[in-house]
């Protein structure tokens, strides 16, 4: 007995049951942390996944057998009461449970809703025809159902099993036609309504100014005309573009034998997933994981891709990078070299690190508060008289989030940077006034460039802190639906004024205001995996760059 | 007599040297010390110190730790100013004129009072640009300038021949001994009056050593030169002079020969025989 207590004790005394806690919280910390990232990543990866589009006979007992046909999303074991309880026919007798699966049957604009639960047991004649085609629309979501012909212009041009083929060709010049036409609406009319609306804010700021005699009149007119004439040619073609792009149609009949007819205009792409081999399948996938980062958002965001989220939120992370950097470096180089060492400072310290712990909504009101309000109300007095009552800076925006959040990141930059000042030996400050160096010049040439490295990691911790932050987003300039982007061709080319979207508001806003909660979900799964990669990408460009600058500078002491 | 040399410790003649005819009272001053406290906070450090550094010699303070050597030798370029609570009463006359009088362009005052440290400290950039650190301070940028100042500069630090080919490494890379020997030539290529050395072989190896005194040697046909040492053998190889300084006060200046083999103070005496310190 003895002996064995004195074993225990030993083996604490060792110390290795520190180890293993320690292990131990290690471990569970990395298991956490991947085992976050897979359920995102399966979750939301899985969804761009062409499933087999299954068709099959649906009886309700004591009601006419039925064909459905569609993906099944998710199948779930749900307790006999509970779906008696909710009015269906369900037999008394039988086992405990019974399967519940969802079905994505599509053709919205037929049966109302695109996604319909069935009872697994009331199933039957289950199979997977290779000629049932998924038809996915620009609008309404998902069709399913057998080609029965093409028509180009009302015309019969194909049927049957030629069909197939015939519509793949026209599929392509669809969408070659739609490249041309948002390049037509977003570059060349965006251009035209950009010059229009400064022809329009010229003529205002003139009169308010009370300069606008008839020469200047006559000039702007001739500047609108100009731009009108641009306007009507564009028109011109664009109505030629949409006449072309709807001209050919696909008659589909779906699984319960309705002939619908659907314009190729409407179409994005049509495919078989259960004829495709494993091969086609990834193929498609990864179309449609690029169309995902790539493309604009359509059907109330839960379709599509998620570019200007993704582009808005680099965006946003840089400027406020760009703003923090001088903004903390020069307070930390304040506080560290200049300011007189006392309880002042002391002060301030404390309070810049109790800032860093301040509620993100509470800065996001403040950002609307000072800036949007305060700020941006006094610019547009001051420099946008001419497009009032339509605010140009007192409105959320770009610029407004992107300070928000420096304001909100500036306290780790400063506290970073000053452990980064008053880790520089005293010696080289020394070693180079004793060369003739003045304080500042000092700072400049050695002091600054040797703690960089420690204003990247104020940097990084800035932009992780920033990058994901959602709340005072909200307030400040994010938005819902925000297509055309920051920085364009047109003058002055980065939009600091424009609205933004966000990687972080997207999850929220698919994930809980969206109607169409099914199709949304699989989204908020891969936007968060999305967001993830975003920062981790942001955070991994800004630790490669310190560590190049550490290698730089290393090897201080010795 | 014979036997009290020996108690000295140091043979100067066994050291090489050979025997100069100095006269301390004889020599050019390069700086004048009329007197001078210096206080930190509350605290003396210098009680009534006064001395000229001869020109174009070498003079060595020694004396035990804390004695306040490297502060004397810290207000000859007003290193002392960067310390806080650090307060100077009298002055110091570098050719004549005061160097803690009013406006006096302490930057320039630097440029012309070279300071060597006790550790090394090459700047983390290249060889090449730390010794044209002090320069790019002034605002020389011509290319041809900054490449004869670098040779000549290097070459007076005796390193030349070590970095030539590699100038543009960086300074990090170099030994000990050659990141001192670099600092020694980052701060004549400014071509100061006066080096002031503060124990700049205490980090050193006895080799690196050797060669840097041996350039202390080789400077000070140009300079003035101060060095705070707190190896005796190397005051004696290297000075002309020597300072004997305790608990602040300067206790005995003179000749490094005949400090060392004859001091005229008791306190002297009992530093060089090893009796404290």
């Amino acid at each position: 007995m003895s002996v064995k207590q004195n074993t225990l004790k030993t083996w604490i005394k060792s110390g290795s049951p520190w180890i293993w806690m320690n292990a131990g919280a290690v471990s569970i910390a990395i298991i956490m942390t991947l085992g976050l990232l897979t359920v995102i990543a399966v979750r939301g990866l899985g969804h761009f996944w062409p499933a087999d589009i299954v068709e099959a006979d649906y009886q309700v007992p004591g009601q006419d057998t039925k064909v459905i046909a569609g993906e099944v999303v998710q199948v779930e074991e749900i307790p006999r009461a509970r779906l008696a309880a909710s009015g269906l026919p369900v037999a008394a007798e039988g086992g405990e449970f019974m399967t519940r699966e969802l079905f994505k049957v599509g053709n919205r604009d037929l049966y109302g809703a695109d996604f319909t639960w069935v009872v697994g047991e009331w199933l039957s004649n289950l199979r997977t025809p290779q000629a049932l085609t998924a038809f996915e629309r620009r609008e309404w979501g998902n069709f399913y159902g057998y080609l029965v012909n093409v028509k180009e212009a009302g015309q019969l041009v194909a049927e049957g099993d030629a069909s197939w083929a015939a519509l793949q060709q026209r599929l392509q010049r669809v969408e070659d036609l739609h490249g041309q036409i948002v390049r037509l609406e977003k570059k060349d009319i965006g251009r035209i309504n950009a010059g229009l609306e400064r022809v329009r804010l010229q003529t205002r700021k003139l009169e308010l100014q009370g300069t606008l005699d008839a020469v200047a009149q006559a000039d702007l007119d001739a500047e609108r005309a100009i731009w009108d004439a641009e306007y009507k040619v564009l028109e011109n073609q664009l109505g030629a573009l949409y006449q072309a792009f709807n001209r050919d149609s696909i008659t589909v009949r779906t699984t319960e034998g309705r002939e619908v007819e659907l314009s190729l205009g409407k179409v994005v792409r049509a495919y078989r997933p259960n004829a495709m081999s494993t091969l086609d399948k990834l193929g498609f996938y990864g179309g449609k994981l690029w169309e995902f980062v790539s493309d604009d958002p359509r059907e109330a965001n839960t379709e599509g891709g998620i570019f200007p989220a993704i582009f808005g939120t680099v965006m946003m992370t840089l400027i406020m990078a760009v703003i923090v950097t001088p903004f903390g470096v020069v307070a930390a180089i304040y506080l560290r070299e200049y300011a007189k060492q006392g309880p002042l400072t002391r002060v301030i310290r404390i309070a810049v690190n109790n800032l860093a712990g301040v509620p993100a909504i509470v800065y996001g009101v403040f950002g609307l508060g000072f800036f949007v309000y305060l700020l941006g109300g006094s610019l547009d007095r001051l420099f946008f008289p001419e497009s009032a009552p339509a605010p140009t800076f007192g409105t959320p925006g770009l610029l407004w989030a992107s300070l928000t959040l420096a304001i909100l990141a500036v306290p780790v930059v400063i506290v970073a940077t000053e452990e980064g000042l008053a880790r520089i030996p005293r010696a080289l400050r020394e070693g180079s006034l004793a060369l003739g160096a003045t304080k500042i010049e000092t700072l400049w040439r050695v002091v600054l460039p040797m703690a960089s490295p420690a204003m990247m990691t104020g940097l990084i911790l800035a932009v992780a802190r920033a990058a994901g932050e959602v709340a005072p987003l909200m307030l400040v300039g994010v938005v819902k639906l925000a297509p055309s982007l920051p920085l364009d061709g047109n003058y002055p080319y980065l939009h600091l004024d424009q609205k933004i979207m966000h990687l972080g508001f997207h999850i929220y806003d698919v994930g809980f205001q969206s109607p169409n909660v099914e199709a949304a979900r699989p989204l908020v799964y891969a936007t968060a995996l999305l967001l993830v990669l975003v920062i981790a990408l942001l955070n991994l460009s800004a630790v490669y760059l310190r560590n190049q600058l550490r290698e730089k500078y290393k090897a201080l002491d010795h | 007599m014979q036997h009290e040399a020996h108690t000295h410790g140091i043979n100067i003649a066994a050291l090489g040297r050979d025997k100069q005819s100095l006269n301390l009272a004889a020599e050019t001053v390069a700086i004048e010390v009329p007197g001078l406290n210096l206080y930190y906070g509350d605290k003396q450090a210098l009680f009534d110190v006064s001395l000229n550094i001869p020109k174009q010699r070498v003079t060595a303070f020694i004396g035990p730790s804390g004695c306040g050597k490297s502060t004397l030798l810290r207000t000859f370029n007003r290193m002392n100013d960067l310390v806080d609570g650090c307060r100077v009463e009298g002055e110091i006359n570098l050719d004549g004129k005061n160097i803690y009088r009013k406006g006096e362009d302490v930057a320039e005052l630097r440029r012309r009072v070279g300071m060597v440290f006790q550790k090394p400290n090459p700047f983390p950039k290249s060889i090449y640009e730390n010794v044209v650190y002090g320069l790019r301070i002034q605002g020389i940028n011509q290319k041809r300038v900054l490449d004869e100042a670098v040779e000549w500069g290097l070459k007076s630090a005796a390193l030349w021949d070590e970095v030539k080919d590699r100038l543009h490494e960086s300074a990090l890379g170099l030994s000990g001994g050659q990141q001192q020997r670099l600092v020694i030539a980052r701060t004549v290529a400014v071509q100061p009056e006066v080096l002031l050395l503060d124990e700049p072989c205490s980090a050193l190896d006895p080799i690196s050593t050797l060669k840097v005194e041996e350039l202390i040697y080789e400077l000070k046909s140009k300079y003035t030169i101060v060095i705070v040492t707190h190896n005796m053998q190397q005051a004696a190889r290297v000075s002309d002079y020597t300072a004997f300084m305790y608990m602040g006060k300067l206790i005995e200046f003179g000749d490094t020969d005949a400090l060392f083999t004859n001091p005229a103070k008791k306190q002297t005496e009992d530093y060089i025989t090893g009796r404290y310190g």
